[in-house]
């Protein structure tokens, strides 16, 4: 036999042996994969086009729910109270994380109890701040009336109050920017002193400084933020489920909790997955979007 | 002290420069504060205090009695409800950090043929929403018999269903060199004990980061636990907090002392780990919700 066929046989030999390998290791996951993700994925496209009420067998009704989802007024409500709230709430969350990522950029002595502090709110479990906020927000005894009063403004009905329920969840999630002002921070922080050296000897001042280099530094992070902020925000289901169940007259009726009220509460399985499927393809053109629109105003240095 | 970053023009009067540094970091941490401070000072006050306009910020008298009555309410077994979350944290979270790194090993170090194909399948179903996978993974719990016990809560987890987890570990082990375990005619034995014994244990960081990440959200988890469990027994903490409230009124000093005990072990975990925890979102961008 020649050389290079036996080296070739040994190759091929020692391949199949990484083959098997790999497999063995990636296993779990393949096996997970295809149980609890592509199966179900599947299952999920066929149930859009039945009719399941979960005690009865799923019925094939063609494009039913499809027709009934056109004219569903709660349909478009969801949509439009979900998107009310990520729009202005993710943009305020955004900038509110970013000013508090540069005062803790000042370097001053302490720092890193402020650092702390900062963060603190955002490892609240979720529910227990959903009912720290509805004991803050009642209009009767809360805390944030008493606050108004303060400055004479009379008390109001937060959470309560149709044209302020919305606003009122926003700034419940402005206090737990956390995680969004870690990653400014650490942007901050990587932001060269030679470019401020640079800005300050052509007489740029604090302001113009954070316009022309702050800023261009760090939208790449601006950038990551919204994104992240966004496809999290439209999945807000705890506030609204356990603080006002959707209410008052349905503005707090997001869309997660409309698919959730009728896959668990009305039993519509059926349509309940073809909402379900709405949302990820409304989440994929955000986030295709966002990519597509960052190439015009994300700077990223060039190595 | 004149620690200015060296970009910035020193100021004449470095006095007042940082008083007002320090009066603006004050009035962010006030802010940051208050919320939480209302919620301690809740949980102190003698029943009935709480519905006081306007409110005492300070409680007077100092109560602690909340704290038990929490905790020994009727009808609600507290301790019941802190083994659950207990059991399923410690158990999906062990399950994503042992079959993560497990399944990151082998992306990350054996060229074996499908690799790419399937690595790319696994970034694909990052873009995949919980919410979405919801409905369908309920159905398949339901015809498991999985419903209304524990298991979908734990099991997935097992299974690599965090693919960001795998993600973020491989990324890791890619940068440990090769050396050790490109030997071209090892057996798979051989393979195992490297994971266990070689990378593993220099894999600190971004283990503690997964570790962190994953215990938060599962203790932190209101929407599976709803909609998996129905039985009183298999509560979690994060649902048992809903039993405070019922149609007659709110106990908000034993709801708000509840909440201070369920945030307790995660504050010691924040503060025992905070270097991870920090350095995890700096590798990640997210905070493990």
């Amino acid at each position: 036999m020649k050389m290079a066929s036996i080296q070739s046989m040994l190759g091929s030999r020692t391949q199949l042996r990484r083959d098997i390998l790999g497999y063995m290791f990636i296993a779990p996951w393949l096996v997970g994969f295809i149980v609890f993700t592509a199966g179900p994925m599947i299952g999920l496209v066929y149930l859009a086009f039945t009719r399941y009420p979960v005690l009865s067998p799923p019925t094939f009704n063609g494009l039913d729910n499809l027709e009934r989802m056109v004219g569903d007024r709660f349909f478009t409500i969801s949509l439009w109270n979900t998107a009310y709230f990520t729009f202005l709430g993710v943009p305020a969350q955004v900038v509110w994380a970013l000013m508090l990522a540069l005062l803790l950029n000042m370097r001053v002595h302490g720092v890193n109890v402020f650092r702390t502090l900062y963060y603190l709110p955002t490892i609240i479990p979720g529910v227990a701040s959903v009912f720290l906020w509805m004991y803050i927000f009642n209009p009767d005894y809360g805390l944030a009336n008493y606050i108004l009063s303060l400055f004479g403004i009379p008390g109001q009905a937060w959470l309560w109050d149709p044209e302020l329920s919305k606003p009122s969840l926003i700034i419940m999630e402005l206090w737990r920017v956390g995680t969004m002002m870690v990653v400014f921070l650490a942007g901050l922080q990587g932001v060269p002193s030679s470019l401020y050296d640079a800005a300050a000897i052509d007489g740029a001042g604090m302001f113009a400084q954070f316009r022309h280099v702050t800023v261009p530094m760090i939208t790449p992070l601006i950038f990551f933020n919204l994104v992240v902020g966004i496809i999290s925000s439209f999945q807000i289901f705890t506030a609204a489920y356990i603080a006002t169940q959707g209410g008052p007259v349905h503005t707090t009726l997001f869309y997660v909790l409309f698919v959730y009220r009728h896959a668990f509460e009305n039993l519509r399985m059926g349509y309940a997955s073809l909402l379900a499927w709405v949302l990820f393809f409304i989440i994929l053109v955000f986030t295709i979007v966002q990519f597509r629109m960052a190439r015009l105003w994300v700077f990223y240095e060039v190595e | 002290m004149g620690v200015l970053r060296s970009g910035m023009r020193p100021i004449s009067f470095p006095f007042v420069s940082n008083a007002i540094r320090y009066a603006l970091l004050i009035l962010g941490g006030v802010i940051c504060f208050i919320p939480l401070g209302w919620m301690v000072s809740t949980s102190l006050k003698m029943p009935g205090t709480e519905f006081i306009f306007p409110p005492e910020l300070i409680p007077r008298p100092v109560v602690w009695s909340n704290y038990i009555d929490a905790v020994t309410r009727p009808g609600h077994p507290f301790f019941l409800y802190t083994r659950n979350s207990v059991v399923i944290t410690l158990a999906a979270t062990l399950g994503t950090v042992l079959t993560s790194s497990f399944v990151a090993f082998g992306f990350a170090r054996i060229r074996f043929r499908g690799r790419d194909f399937w690595f790319i399948v696994l970034l694909s179903t990052l873009m995949l929403p919980d919410v979405v996978r919801l409905i369908p993974s309920f159905i398949l719990f339901k015809l498991l018999g999985w419903i209304d016990t524990l298991l979908p809560l734990i099991v997935p987890f097992w299974f690599g269903v965090n693919a960001f987890y795998v993600f973020l570990i491989r990324q890791y082990f890619r940068t440990i060199p090769l050396e050790l375990d490109e030997a071209a005619l090892m057996d798979g034995a051989a393979y195992v004990r490297i994971y266990w014994q070689v990378i593993l244990p220099i894999s600190g960081p971004v283990l503690g980061a997964v570790t962190i990440f994953s215990v938060l959200s599962h203790w932190n988890d209101f929407l599976g636990p709803l909609i998996y469990t129905n039985s009183v027994d298999l509560r979690t903490l994060a649902l048992g907090l809903r039993f405070f409230m019922s149609r007659t009124g709110t106990d908000w000093n034993q709801l708000m002392a509840a909440s201070i005990l369920m945030l307790a072990p995660i504050l010691a975990l924040f503060f025992s780990m905070q270097r991870y925890f920090i350095r995890g979102i700096h590798m990640t961008g997210f905070g493990g919700r």
